[in-house]
């Protein structure tokens, strides 16, 4: 059938099985609008206050479900709106493609009205992105977008569609299954799919060598730990690395974005391990003698002074982006691949071990709690988890982030939506939006915000209340940026320059302002009281946390540090 | 990224690109997102239509290479990136400068043309423009001599490199 350019696009959209987008019309858009409107029953648009918070929507749509998330903005200061989300889901590999419009092409490069180079301003943010020049090669660029979204390392990637591409008319043909695959001059590393059957018989013969001294090299070890990622939770490799951890004898540490692979509750779960990790795993990394690294790229956070980190440890890593390897960290030896399948294909290779005082050593040295009755953090946490164990949550960025990171208890991969690489403040809302309405049982998602962060998005409040999005906001105001009051309380005397933020709004207000229900807590029991009922109503909602300003992230190394040496404890 | 500068060497690496708009700017993109440290960097069309080489000169140790590798081949457009040994390959640039030259001094600097195999492409009353092309060392002697008379101007290619012997660089492709 003979269908115009913005047409051909919602098609795609459908024949991806994209059922929801997120987004923000506006003059260079109009067509694709046009033709979502024309289709507004076969796929939902969910309409932000800002592009911004739709980019975040669609990259916790993709982090929650595992699926590929869509946005669509202007041209312009639509599309230049998309910069921060983009950045951020190529920092933390979140499958999403960004389609934008432009001028017509016979207006690109004359700085007309709502014009911007937003191809040229992604590259360096993007997997890869395209300025679609043919509306006879639109279709098959957005399924190659598509590809090089959900294969090999995710990540973004944006499609920027001049108005005239989309409303030129070519013939499109539905495709389905296999056949949307699409035929790239070859499929590089970055865009393998997980090899099955021939496919994975040639990659076993490829990394044979590799396996066996993994193998050996597990054989050897006294002291081995494994530190997981969040390739395992891309990869779908939660279960063979628990096999291993357990065949090896191993403890488990995470980073920020590996959280969920493991259960928290696992004995074997040492906990987050870097600036803000636990004892036991900052500690444990030190002591190791053989380091299994899966599915991370070693980020300084994580590290902290790379020269003295692990300083006895032979480190394995295991990963499906080769550039990651050797790039922060030496490795003894790598194997370059899909997690799950490198790991099930090295499980098969090494023996039972037991390592049984190393596993009481390393689970020794976990921190000990008072137990009072202040209202802090962490009982805000620990009691969100015995309400809703199992429930998503957002973050924002700060340190709500980091508490929420150590003493939430996630269960499960994905239940943690949280912006590690590029740590993007108001990233929250959206995330949490997005994460929500990739639920089909419509399940409450909570958001634990900071009053910092959340002041950056709170617009989305608009959002919610329109769409009835069940997202719990659990606001940790302590009326400071605090991470940065943290970091002027420890490294610059004390002088808290422009943190300290007395000057509203008042949330619970705010809140009722957008038609939801809001309310403002002080204790342990009240906030307890208003979570089990927000949760219970399933409608978005909105509970303010008081804090003290001074609360600090605790254990904290300093940054350049070894990691076992505390600044906080 | 960290450099240890007693450890820098300098590397020719070849790069097999789609011929697309927009590729030149992906590749020296990552170089200066990434802060390698390029020296020079070439690139033209090959003999397939669809496929262009880039030559880049890069100073760095072999974990900078290691890196610079694997991250082009990140790139979409990077169909084959192959680093040349200088053993094992012949190197070339192009070099066009404009030298001043008296009627006095044309022939002193006609016994350096001929010396390094030079061309003379322009002359006037007072300058020549000379043509001359070889590798970096050959260049960089040239170019030392003309200082005597005054260089105006001067423009260089880049380093292009080709493997020696039968092998030729050609698309890897996975599956």
């Amino acid at each position: 059938m003979k269908l115009n350019g913005a047409a051909i696009l919602i098609e795609c959209l459908i024949e991806q099985g994209v059922g929801t987008v997120f987004g923000f019309p506006g003059g260079a858009v109009l067509p694709i609008y046009d033709e979502l409107y024309a289709r507004q029953d076969r796929i939902r648009h969910v309409l932000t206050a800002h592009e911004q918070h739709a980019g975040h929507a669609a990259d916790g749509y993709a982090r929650a479900s595992g699926r590929t998330g869509v946005c669509i903005a202007t041209s312009g200061p639509g599309a230049t709106n998309l910069v921060t989300p983009i950045a951020t889901a190529y920092m933390d590999s979140s499958p999403v493609v960004f389609i934008t419009g432009n001028v017509p092409q016979s207006l690109m490069g004359t700085d007309s009205f709502q014009e911007a180079d937003i191809s040229g301003m992604t590259m360096p943010v993007t997997k890869h992105n395209y300025l679609v020049t043919r509306v006879d090669r639109l279709a098959d660029t957005l399924r190659e977008a598509f590809y090089i979204a959900r294969t090999g390392r995710p990540g973004p990637v944006l499609v920027d569609i001049p108005k005239d591409v989309q409303i030129a008319e070519t013939e499109y043909e539905p495709l389905s299954g296999e056949a949307l695959i699409p035929r790239l001059s070859m499929k590089r590393a970055m865009m393998q799919l997980r090899p099955e059957g021939e496919a994975l018989e040639r990659y076993k013969i490829h990394a044979e060598p590799r396996l066996e001294q993994a193998a050996q090299l597990i054989a050897e070890a006294h002291r081995p730990l494994i530190y997981c990622g969040g390739g395992v939770i891309h990869a779908g490799a939660e279960e063979a690395l628990l096999a291993l951890a357990e065949r090896a004898d191993a403890p488990i540490v995470s980073s920020l974005m590996g959280l969920g692979a493991v259960a928290a509750d696992d004995p074997r779960m040492l906990g987050m391990l870097g600036m803000h990790g636990t004892h036991a795993a900052n500690i444990a990394m030190q002591r190791c003698d053989l380091l299994i690294a899966v599915g991370v790229r070693f980020s300084d956070r994580a590290l902290g002074n790379a020269e003295a980190f692990a300083p006895g440890a032979k480190v394995l890593h295991i990963d499906i982006d080769r550039a990651e390897i050797n790039k922060n960290v030496s490795t003894t030896l790598h194997i370059t691949g899909d997690a799950r399948v490198v790991l099930e294909l090295l499980l098969s290779r090494v023996s039972q071990k037991h390592h049984e005082q190393w596993m009481q050593q390393a689970r020794s040295m976990a921190e000990e709690y008072l137990s009072d009755d202040l209202f802090e953090p962490r009982k805000i946490l620990q009691a969100m988890a015995k309400t809703a164990p199992r429930m998503t949550v957002a973050t924002d960025v700060g340190q709500h982030q980091m508490w929420t990171a150590q003493h939430f208890p996630f269960l499960r991969p994905r239940q943690l939506i949280s912006s590690g690489g590029l740590g993007t403040m108001g990233f929250g809302l959206g995330a949490a939006m997005g994460a929500a309405a990739s639920d089909p049982e419509g399940r409450p998602v909570a958001l634990v915000t900071g009053d910092g962060s959340f002041r950056m998005n709170l617009t989305e409040l608009s959002t919610l209340a329109y769409y009835h999005i069940p997202v719990i906001v659990v606001i940790f105001n302590n009326g400071t940026l605090g991470m940065v009051r943290q970091w002027q309380t420890l490294f610059f005397g004390k002088r808290y320059s422009q943190t300290t933020l007395d000057r509203g709004p008042d949330f619970v207000k705010l809140a009722q302002a957008y038609g939801l229900h809001g309310e403002r807590v002080h204790t342990n029991e009240g906030f307890t009281a208003a979570f089990e009922r927000a949760y219970a109503a399933g409608e978005p909602c909105l509970i303010e946390c008081m804090l003290d300003i001074d609360e600090m992230v605790a254990p904290m190394v300093a940054p350049g540090s070894p990691i076992d040496t505390f600044c906080l404890n | 990224m960290n450099t240890n500068p007693d450890n820098l060497k300098r590397y020719t690496v070849g790069v097999l690109v789609d011929n697309e708009p927009g590729v030149l700017s992906r590749v020296s993109g990552l170089f200066s997102r990434r802060g390698f440290n390029i020296e020079s960097l070439a690139v033209g069309p090959t003999q397939d239509a669809e496929i262009s080489r880039i030559t880049i000169a890069v100073l760095g140790d072999d974990a900078h290479i290691e890196q610079l590798v694997q991250q082009l081949y990140k790139l979409v457009c990077v169909q084959k990136v192959q680093v040349m040994e200088r053993h094992n390959a012949v190197e070339r640039q192009l070099l066009l400068v404009k030298v001043a030259a008296d009627p006095a001094e044309r022939e002193s600097l006609m016994r350096l043309v001929d010396i390094f195999k030079a061309k003379v492409l322009d002359v006037t009353r007072s300058s020549m423009i000379l043509q001359i092309t070889g590798d970096n060392e050959k260049i960089g002697a040239l170019m030392k001599l003309l200082e005597d008379y005054g260089i105006r101007e001067l423009v260089r290619t880049g380093v292009v490199a080709l493997e020696r012997g039968d092998g030729v660089m050609t698309p890897d492709l996975f599956d």
